[in-house]
């Protein structure tokens, strides 16, 4: 069998309170033991396939109904509610049959995001279980996991799973006596941020260059090897058995309107218990922030908080109460995104966090389309003068008009991303911006956030 | 995306061929090779096989240049093109050697907030090298990566292709140099 982690992990996965009503654990099921990931594991302590069971059960159409009345959102990044997606798929006719495509995106590479990681460790089996029951609701014979090349070891460790459930005869041929034939098979990224777009993803699924397709066709229509394909990610699929086993309508009461259920959320940088928190849809960011995570590990004042991985515009003090769901994120000017919450003490240097923010973007832009390819380049040059002591007077300027002319004119979202922390930064931090201009220094005296000379 | 290179010279600039090392050999071993092969029929097109077969490839030859894209492209039946175009897309597919241990630290925001800028300045003092080149030992090379999605574990490090080792400190960082040296971390295309 194939080299399978032995070294633990050493973050935090559990609180106070953890697996209460009030806090249900639906996600992370015995995360931090390196034995969860077994199919025994998974079926004699944490329920495993009583959900796949029931939906065989059930019609295709009823399946996706169920996951429809439980309002889940996509929680890879733009909270696209499930079920509707599901039925895109195209229905089957006499005359033309489709072969169709259940998608899983593990490519998990927005900053701040490590949640799918943990979930492929310790329970793959929620995951191929969620992708058997998409599966089955879409009427697939064949499913994709894409996870990112750097998770070499988790590839391993699913395939072994996949064995595993392959055995019991929950893959394979004729699944448990209903004459439905499915399996998966595991695909290994090559080091890409922007194979996360599900687009590009599928290109790099085919083997070819990850670049972002032109929509439409939506992937519904025309996705892998030209199919109709649907993408979800990792934690939206892995909640799939859950809303299976407690109904779509009690899955719906967790959480806040439209903004159902539990949801993955990582705490990042200056925090004492940096780690994964599973906590209902609108919880407020600062119980999280302090009361879970133990607040700012230095002892400072927070002063700026990224809410939904690096895409996300950053908020301020003001903001810090910010309920956790997609609706009350967008009414506050940012995103819940993929829930990656990264926290920023009153020494970071906000010029530099910006800087090594849109070199991300400019190094991981496929380049396909221009205001992306040049823009980000420009935007990194000028944050870069601006840090170094050569900002000119007009340079804020200057990026106040290049950001709307990426904004939403690139063929994929990763232009606008790039303009989210940028914009926000300037808008709330500008005199940090206007005093490194005029003094040719550092407004705060944190430690150096960026490499002296970089390689890219 | 890697913006395109100014010119080395004021003379004619190599053509993107010519800048690539070359590898001892010009052909995969057979068992890779039948390996490959074997990956043709894995997935629904055989150009899917392409990511797959060049990590076999780099791990047949330690890199993968222009002799490994060929092989790949050769073995698979598609065109050289397709090969090039995919194995320069991907940083993870290595142009030129890397060392037997590959370190590669993550520099973006969550572990630079926690020192990741800084483990990379210790790494390139400690083992003398700078990015894109190999120790004269062959032993190191050092990479600057992006997010490895470790954020709350951070700074993170991962040698070669392995499971990555978090929170680092001066402590942890000599540790896993030393477990390099002993020979208790495979080496890279192992
Ligand atoms: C630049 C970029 C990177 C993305 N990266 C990821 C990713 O790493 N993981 C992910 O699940 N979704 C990612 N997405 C979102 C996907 O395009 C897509 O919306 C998602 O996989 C859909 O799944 P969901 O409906 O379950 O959320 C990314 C989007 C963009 C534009
Ligand atoms: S926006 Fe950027 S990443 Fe997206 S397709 Fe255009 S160039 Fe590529
Ligand atoms: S930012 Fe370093 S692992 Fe995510």
């Amino acid at each position: 069998m194939a080299l399978i982690r032995t070294k633990p992990d050493s973050q935090s996965y559990t609180f106070p309170g953890f697996g209460s009503d009030r806090f249900p654990n639906f996600m992370l099921r015995g995360a931090g033991d390196l034995d969860n990931w077994h199919l025994k594991t998974y079926e004699g302590r944490h329920e495993g396939y009583v959900a796949l069971k029931k939906a065989l059960k059930m019609d295709p159409a009823s399946v996706t109904a169920e996951v429809k009345t439980s309002s889940l959102r996509g929680r890879g990044g733009a909270g696209f509610p499930t079920g509707l997606k599901w039925t895109f798929m195209p229905k089957d006719t006499d005359e033309k049959k489709h072969v169709r495509y259940v998608v899983c995106n593990a490519d998990e590479g927005e900053p701040g995001t490590f949640k799918d990681r943990a979930i492929m460790e310790y329970n793959p089996h929620q995951l191929i279980e969620g992708m058997i029951i998409a599966g089955w609701a879409m009427q697939c014979r064949q499913g994709f996991i894409y996870v990112r090349g750097e998770f070499k070891w988790l590839i391993d460790k699913l395939d072994a799973a996949i064995q595993e459930a392959r055995d019991a005869g929950y893959l394979g041929k004729n699944i448990l006596g209903t004459g439905w034939d499915f399996d998966l098979l595991t695909y290994r990224g090559a080091g890409a941020y922007i194979c996360g777009e599900e687009t590009a993803l599928l290109n790099s699924l085919e083997g070819r260059r990850g670049e972002p397709r032109v929509k439409p066709p939506f992937p519904a229509t025309r996705g892998a090897y030209g199919q109709p394909t649907t993408v979800n990610n990792v934690e939206t699929l892995a909640a799939v058995p859950v809303i299976l086993r407690i109904g779509g309508a009690e899955y719906a009461k967790i959480g806040t309107p439209n903004n159902a259920g539990t949801r993955i959320f990582g705490i990042s940088g200056h925090t004492k218990r940096p780690g994964l928190y599973e906590l209902p849809m609108g919880t407020p960011m600062d119980f999280l922030v302090n009361e879970l995570a133990g607040g700012c590990s230095t002892g400072k004042k927070i002063k700026a908080i990224i809410p939904g991985g690096c895409s996300a515009p950053m908020l301020d003090e003001k903001d810090f109460d910010c309920p956790m769901d997609f609706d009350a994120m967008k009414a506050r000017g940012t995103m819940a995104g993929s829930g990656g919450v990264i926290v920023m003490d009153e020494d970071v240097c906000i010029v530099e966090a910006t800087l090594r923010l849109t070199r991300f973007y400019a190094h991981e832009s496929c380049g396909q389309c221009t205001p992306c390819r040049e823009g980000c380049n420009w935007l990194e040059m000028i944050l870069h003068r601006i840090e170094h002591g050569e900002g000119r007077r007009e340079d804020l300027d200057l990026i106040a008009s290049l950001t709307p002319r990426i904004n939403l004119r690139t063929l994929c979202p990763l232009g606008d991303a790039a303009c989210g922390p940028i914009d926000s930064a300037l808008q709330k931090f500008r005199h940090e911006f206007e005093y490194h201009i005029e003094h040719k220094r550092c407004y705060v005296k944190g430690q150096a956030l960026t490499v002296a000379t970089p390689a890219h | 995306m890697n913006h395109p290179l100014p010119p080395e010279t004021s003379e004619r600039p190599l053509a993107p061929g010519q800048r690539l090392a070359h590898a001892a050999r010009t052909s995969l071993s057979e068992s890779c090779v039948q390996e490959i092969q074997a990956l043709a029929t894995k997935y629904p097109d055989k150009l899917a096989a392409t990511l797959p077969a060049l990590y076999l490839a780099q791990a047949d030859m330690g890199f993968a240049g222009l002799e490994a894209m060929r092989e790949v492209a050769r073995v698979l039946e598609i065109p050289e093109g397709h090969v090039f175009g995919v194995a320069t897309f991907y940083t993870m597919f290595h142009q030129k050697p890397v060392g037997k241990y590959h370190l590669q630290v993550c520099t973006n925001l969550c572990c630079a907030l926690r020192g990741g800028a800084q483990l990379f300045e210790k790494l390139r003092q400690r083992l003398a090298v700078q990015p894109g080149e190999v120790t004269a030992d062959g032993m190191w090379s050092i990479e600057e990566v992006e997010c490895l999605g470790s954020c709350g574990t951070g700074p993170c490090l991962q040698v070669n292709h392995e499971v990555y080792d978090e929170f680092i400190d001066d402590a942890k960082l000599d540790a896993v140099i030393e477990a390099c040296r002993q020979g208790h971390v495979p080496e890279w295309g192992k």
